[in-house]
């Protein structure tokens, strides 16, 4: 839906996306070992308020699509122990994927 | 430094207080006012003071929030595995489903992850501790311990283990970072013996901790 308050979804489940890897000072939702990554989108969520703007006591507009990335752990760290199909599953808004 | 009063014989130094008469005390643990907790103190004292809340609404918040129990997620549970159509609704849509049972539907979207002999779902909030309070009440100091946010994303089977939960190498095992507005609930395998059994008695095996993913639903 075209909304002025939202951005509208770039992504579909089943895109390869990368996290961006940048590193901005902050209230900052995306955790440091999943910048430079890469997964697959599995849903999107829904839209969201920036909580980069939110924590400031700004609008948060225009909201953010959020999707959870699933990424295979031996993709995320080099030297990971268990089974090569596991998994994690990580929250990211799209300003931080790219394709 | 506190007083340590010694009276054992093999003191060396001399005795020059006069006797307690009292037990000895072990310093109090509760008081340590770190900047959290003076800032809290603080802004609570000037919202209370503006009228803005009353002592009495933040101590019944307080009260509500430590009432919240993992009975209510071992309801949801119990009905997800004795009733197909809410199992269904429950993994598309949590919230929803928790306001068909007559519970509160949460501030957050809740995504429920099911348990399977191929999945197995473990929950964290690497960056905080992010928790379905309205379904599980709060969450457990370890929850929100570094050590288990920091190695349960990385080495997940080991940190299972340690909770007693051995995960078979051809299962998929599935981490979920719960970093924004999503709040997670792990929907736990029903166990084997339990046909016919009411939601009841089947609530009664969904533990905390089988919700959470690091431990099994408990078996009868």
């Amino acid at each position: 839906m075209a909304n002025a308050d939202s951005i509208d979804p770039l992504f579909r489940p089943g895109d390869g996306v990368t996290v961006r890897a940048i590193y901005p000072v902050g209230h900052v939702r995306t955790p440091y070992y999943i910048r430079g990554k890469r997964g697959v989108v599995e849903r999107l969520c829904g839209s969201y308020g920036n909580p980069e703007e939110l924590a400031y006591a700004r609008s948060g507009l225009p909201r953010q699509p959020l999707y959870r990335v699933r990424f295979l752990q031996r993709d995320v760290w080099a030297d990971y122990a268990g089974a090569a199909h596991d998994t994690v599953d990580i929250e990211i808004y799209q300003h931080w994927l790219e394709r | 430094m506190a007083h340590d009063h010694h009276h054992s014989h093999d003191d060396t130094h001399s005795h020059d207080e006069t006797p307690h008469k009292h037990p000895p005390l072990r310093p109090d643990q509760d008081d340590t006012i770190t900047y959290w907790r003076a800032m809290e103190i603080a802004v609570r004292g000037l919202l209370i003071k503006k009228g803005i809340v009353s002592a009495d609404e933040v101590r019944r918040t307080v009260e509500q929030m430590d009432n919240r129990t993992p009975l209510q997620g071992a309801k949801v549970i119990a009905k997800a595995w004795v009733d197909a159509d809410f199992r269904k609704l429950l993994l598309s849509d949590g919230n929803a489903a928790c306001k068909a049972l007559g519970m509160e539907e949460g501030f957050y979207k809740l995504v429920v992850v099911e348990n399977t002999e191929k999945v197995h779902n473990v929950i964290v909030c690497t960056l905080c501790s992010c928790y379905p309070r309205w379904l599980l009440g709060l969450p457990p100091d370890w929850y929100k311990s570094r050590n288990y946010r920091s190695r349960v994303i990385s080495e997940p089977r080991e940190v299972l283990r340690e909770f007693g939960t051995q995960i078979a190498n051809d299962t998929v095992v599935r981490v979920h970072d719960s970093t924004a507005d999503m709040r997670y609930l792990v929907l736990p395998k029903r166990p084997a013996g339990t046909d016919g059994w009411s939601e009841d008695k089947l609530a009664a095996l969904v533990t905390r901790d089988a919700m959470i993913g690091v431990a099994n639903a408990q078996h009868p």
